[in-house]
């Protein structure tokens, strides 16, 4: 294998599995480890910085970072991220001193954005300090697009959502609330420098079986009902309950149900569980609540009785499954009936665009999607761009921070007359965490503290008001242990080949044998023959140039290192360092900063 | 040296022994030798061979002097049971334990202090017996515990850290050993571990005194331009005369050994050691003509490694002396203590 080029960006990025897996690229160890000093604020800004709405994110973030982390593949359980990250807003102190400031000479250049919701927040966050004029455009009486309409005040307070909005909004956001925009048309002719489209997916997906009209009074689309009940339409509901779907919104629909007087809920999936979409933690919280989760249920027909849903009918599927898990047949053993007063459907939701006209140039593929460029966010009209689950279908909301971050970029980048595809490239800086005689400036001694269960309000209170948030937050002794589960995978074993002299001090110490010094070869034979072989194809091999006696080269299987240092503590000449890597992951601050630079250049 | 403990955290697909141990369960406590020293490696390489001989820890005896190298025996096999001498003083308790209980598994490790200088007396009578244990030298050329002056093994011209010149010639523990009749002589080098697990995994299944004198370099004081115990110097100057592989009995060889420079040697307990011959000529079963070529060697700053010398059949120690087949330690206090009246008949012969 040729050596391994650190100096790439994404090298250890990709070391730090939880900040690669983040699509706002978050520096989840950097703000651990200040959650372990008691600097919350700090944290929080490290947070804000990635992905903006901490508080937010901390409770009803989809975490791609958790099964992404290390700690997950040495033992069991990942480090509890998400919930760490609640910990530094909970805790944090006022920060709005520490915002960016919005420069009272506006440069000029008119940004609309419409839809109040993540991505669209992003995006003013990262323009207004740059002189850019927001105007926002909002369909309903309040901000915060489907994180308010959408997620349960029993898992997302009002007070959290609010609070994080207001750091955006009360910078000089032109807010424009129940102004909905019916036409794009007209829009464009108001004459905006830039268009940002962040209205999300707010159509839920149809279920047209027979009884769907005759029933329609108790039949419901699940992403509408929950908007109802966010705001305070909807307080009732009956007795017995049908989820039909098995992903996020049906979890929110199950446990929302119960709030509003259902005491018999049931979750309808047509296939095994090792097929919902749902999360895994969002599944264990609504089992908790005794919803019962039904497999191999495909809904047939909605059951009419004088005029009134009476339940529903179902085909009782088999399926067979090959050795790989997939289906490769199904069978339907009996029909079923499952008596219900209402039927809530969460199969799915899209995004939709009947305000946009045709003619305008902004194109659309045969499903309605509108056509997007996955890196600068730009339709085929330019200056109008989209972000957030209107781009390319439903997400999560940490995917909708990261496309505001991107779109931001290329916002300015049209505004200032460059093209959007010229951006600033990734780095990566390098720093040294050797303090002195055996002391590195990181806990580095690996701790094998389990994790922490987050506690929970009693099954009998939470009940009793549909906005009584059921997770109370981690301890002061669950975060002091849980910070210590991290293995500071941004501390990195970082290795200089000429200065090694082969004596065999970091293999012999190295405690889960991620090091071997061995002839080199092909990336398929090496694997096979390192000290432990390297099974995880998606973990990079980092190897070294020639080792000056012998020519071997230095293999290291970065699938389990635990980032303890003492393949740095035990080398005596200090080939190996723990150095921790700050990934610069470009924002449109930076793109300006950029600018200024080259024009200072050029004057 | 570290103040940091190895984590007990260890690679979730870690192989297991036919115990159900993995290398880790065969560690011991935290090394306090500088960062770098070779003895760590040797340690190391003990613990892979503990692990691959699948030996249960309660049946490992591990005996030591003074000296760096006498630290280690802490390092590897916790469990075992484990003796620190008076310096250069080891063979004497190793005769004592494994005269009681000749069922265990013994393993010397030793340093050229601690073995050519205040304890040659000791370690040329444990070889004269053939005591059945395995003698590991960890050889670096220098007194490191009392910073750095030149041991016995160290060479003519080598210098010290501060440029002192050694002008006294080395007591080669490998030549003293054959010339002494040891049956089972290896050489071998920290950096190498290929070469020298094989060799420790032979050295305990062998029946005798097996001695491994392992170039060790002393990353403090003696890892320096002009010393001929370096990292770079061993590199550079050591040859591979020998190697062994250790094939265990239940093992079925797969390598192919048929070429006319393999020698499978059968050990007792059915175990082998296939001996690859690799310098030219060299016959690891010819005492007289190995000793020439190892002394050729050195003339010209070359050290023959690997499996120098293994000869057959020769009786260890419990033999010798015609000692029970059973470990003392399990013959009933009467029957090995046969009372003053049988010892009162036994004097008076000699009246």
């Amino acid at each position: 294998m040729e050596p391994t080029n650190t100096g790439h960006p994404d090298y250890f990025h990709k070391v730090v599995d939880c900040q690669w897996a983040c699509p706002a690229h978050t520096d989840v160890p950097e703000y651990i480890r200040l959650i372990a000093q008691g600097r919350f604020t700090d944290a929080y800004m490290v947070n804000r910085h990635s992905n903006v709405f901490p508080g937010i994110l901390g409770r009803v973030c989809d975490r791609p970072c958790e099964p992404a982390c290390r700690r997950g593949r040495i033992e069991d359980k990942p480090v509890a991220i998400c919930r760490l990250k609640r910990v530094a807003a909970d805790h944090r102190d006022d920060v709005v001193s520490l915002l960016p400031k919005t420069p009272k000479r506006k440069n000029g250049k008119r940004i609309a954005c419409i839809g109040a919701g993540c991505a669209s927040l992003t995006v003013a966050n990262d323009l207004l300090p740059l002189g850019y004029e927001i105007t926002m455009f909002e369909q309903w009486g309040q901000a915060g697009g489907l994180m308010r309409t959408n997620i349960p005040s029993f898992r997302l307070p009002a007070e959290v959502l609010d609070e994080e909005i207001a750091l955006i909004v009360d910078r000089g956001v032109d807010l424009r609330l129940g102004a909905r925009i019916d036409s794009m048309q007209n829009l464009l002719d108001e004459g905006y420098d830039a268009v940002f489209v962040g209205t999300g997916a707010p159509k839920g997906k149809e279920l047209d079986l027979p009884g769907r009209r005759a029933g329609a009074a108790n039949i419901h689309i699940g992403i509408d009902w929950l908007e109802s009940i966010a705001f305070g339409h909807i307080e009732s509901i009956g007795r017995r309950v049908l989820i039909i779907g098995v992903g996020n919104t049906a979890m929110d629909c199950c446990r929302s149900a119960l709030r509003l007087g259902a005491t018999d809920v049931k979750v309808m999936a047509r296939k095994p569980r090792q097929y919902f979409k749902a999360s895994e933690w969002e599944l264990e919280d609504a089992e908790e609540e005794r919803v019962a989760i039904v497999i191999n249920h495909s809904p047939k027909r909605f059951v009419i009785e004088n005029g009134k849903l009476t339940g529903m009918a179902f085909d009782v599927l088999e399926y067979d499954l090959d050795a790989g898990g997939r289906i490769t047949g199904e069978r339907v053993l009996r029909e079923e009936f499952v008596a219900a007063d209402d039927v809530i459907l969460a199969i799915g939701q899209e995004n939709a665009f009947p305000w946009i006209e045709s003619g305008l140039g902004i194109e659309f593929d045969k499903w309605h999607v509108p056509t997007v460029d996955l890196k600068t966010f730009q339709s085929t009209r330019p200056g109008v761009f989209f972000g957030g689950d209107s781009a390319f279908g439903p997400k999560n909301i940490i995917w909708a921070v990261e496309h505001g971050h991107q779109a931001a970029i290329s916002i300015h980048n049209h505004c200032q007359g460059k093209s959007v595809a010229d951006r600033l490239a990734p780095g990566v800086n390098l720093h040294s965490r050797k303090m002195g005689m055996h002391e590195w400036s990181y806990a580095n001694d690996y701790n094998p503290a389990e994790r922490r269960l987050m506690p929970h309000v009693s099954l009998k209170e939470r009940f009793k008001k549909i906005d009584i948030e059921v997770e109370l937050g981690f301890t002061v002794e669950q975060v002091a242990a849980e910070v210590q589960r991290c293995l500071n995978c941004d501390v990195q074993t970082v290795f200089s080949a000429k200065l090694c002299i082969e004596c065999d001090a970091c293999i012999d110490i190295c405690p889960v044998d991620c090091l071997t010094m061995t002839p080199n070869g092909t990336e398929a034979e090496l694997r096979g023959r390192l000290k432990a072989p390297a099974a995880n194809l998606t973990q990079a091999l980092y190897v070294s140039e020639p080792l000056k006696f012998t020519q071997r080269v230095m293999v290291k299987d970065e699938d389990l290192c635990v980032h303890c240092g003492l393949c740095a503590e035990r080398c005596p000449t200090a080939a190996w360092d723990m150095q921790k890597s700050t990934i610069l992951w470009p924002q449109a601050v930076d793109e300006a900063e950029a600018d200024h630079k080259a024009l200072a250049r050029t004057a | 040296m570290t103040f940091m403990a190895k984590p007990k955290v260890r690679h979730p697909s870690l192989p297991k022994n036919s115990l159900g141990l993995t290398r880790r369960d065969y560690e011991g406590s935290m090394s306090t030798l500088c960062a770098g020293c070779g003895h760590d490696s040797i340690t190391a390489a003990i613990i892979e061979s503990c692990w691959g001989l699948a030996l249960e820890p309660q049946n490992v005896v591990k005996l030591s002097g003074i000296g760096c190298s006498s630290k280690t025996t802490a390092y590897f096999v916790g469990g075992g049971h484990g003796f620190n001498s008076v310096h250069g003083r080891m063979p004497s308790i190793a005769m004592g334990a494994n005269a009681a209980n000749r069922d265990l598994t013994y393993i010397g490790v030793s340093g050229d202090g601690d073995t050519l200088s205040i304890g040659l007396g000791q370690f040329c009578h444990a070889i004269r017996r053939n005591l059945n244990m395995l003698y590991i030298i960890e050889n670096n050329g220098v007194y490191g515990l009392t910073k750095g002056q030149f041991s016995a093994s160290a060479d003519v011209g080598t210098q010290a850290k501060k440029g002192e010149v050694n002008r006294q010639p080395p007591i080669d523990p490998v030549l003293l050993a054959m010339t002494l009749g040891a049956p089972f002589v290896a050489r071998s080098f920290s950096g190498d571990k290929e070469q020298l697990v094989p060799l420790i995994q032979a050295g305990m299944r062998h029946r005798g005194f097996a001695i491994i004198d392992v170039l060790s370099p002393c990353v403090t004081f003696n890892d320096h331009e002009g010393s001929t115990k370096s990292y770079a110097y061993t590199r550079e100057h050591y040859d591979a005369a020998v190697n062994a592989d250790f094939i265990p009995f239940a093992r079925e060889i797969t390598a192919d050994y048929s070429a006319g420079e393999s020698l499978p040697v059968v050990l007792h307990d059915g175990s082998r050691i296939v001996l690859k011959k690799i310098a030219p000529g060299y016959d690891p079963t010819d005492r007289i003509a190995a000793m020439a070529q190892i002394q050729a060697g050195m003339q010209k700053q070359e050290f023959l490694t690997g499996m120098l010398y293994l000869g057959r059949g020769d009786r260890e120690f419990h033999d010798l002396n015609d000692m029970p087949q059973r470990a003392l330690n399990s013959i009933p206090y009467e029957q090995l203590t046969p009372g003053s009246r049988a010892m009162d008949k036994i004097l008076a012969r000699f009246r």
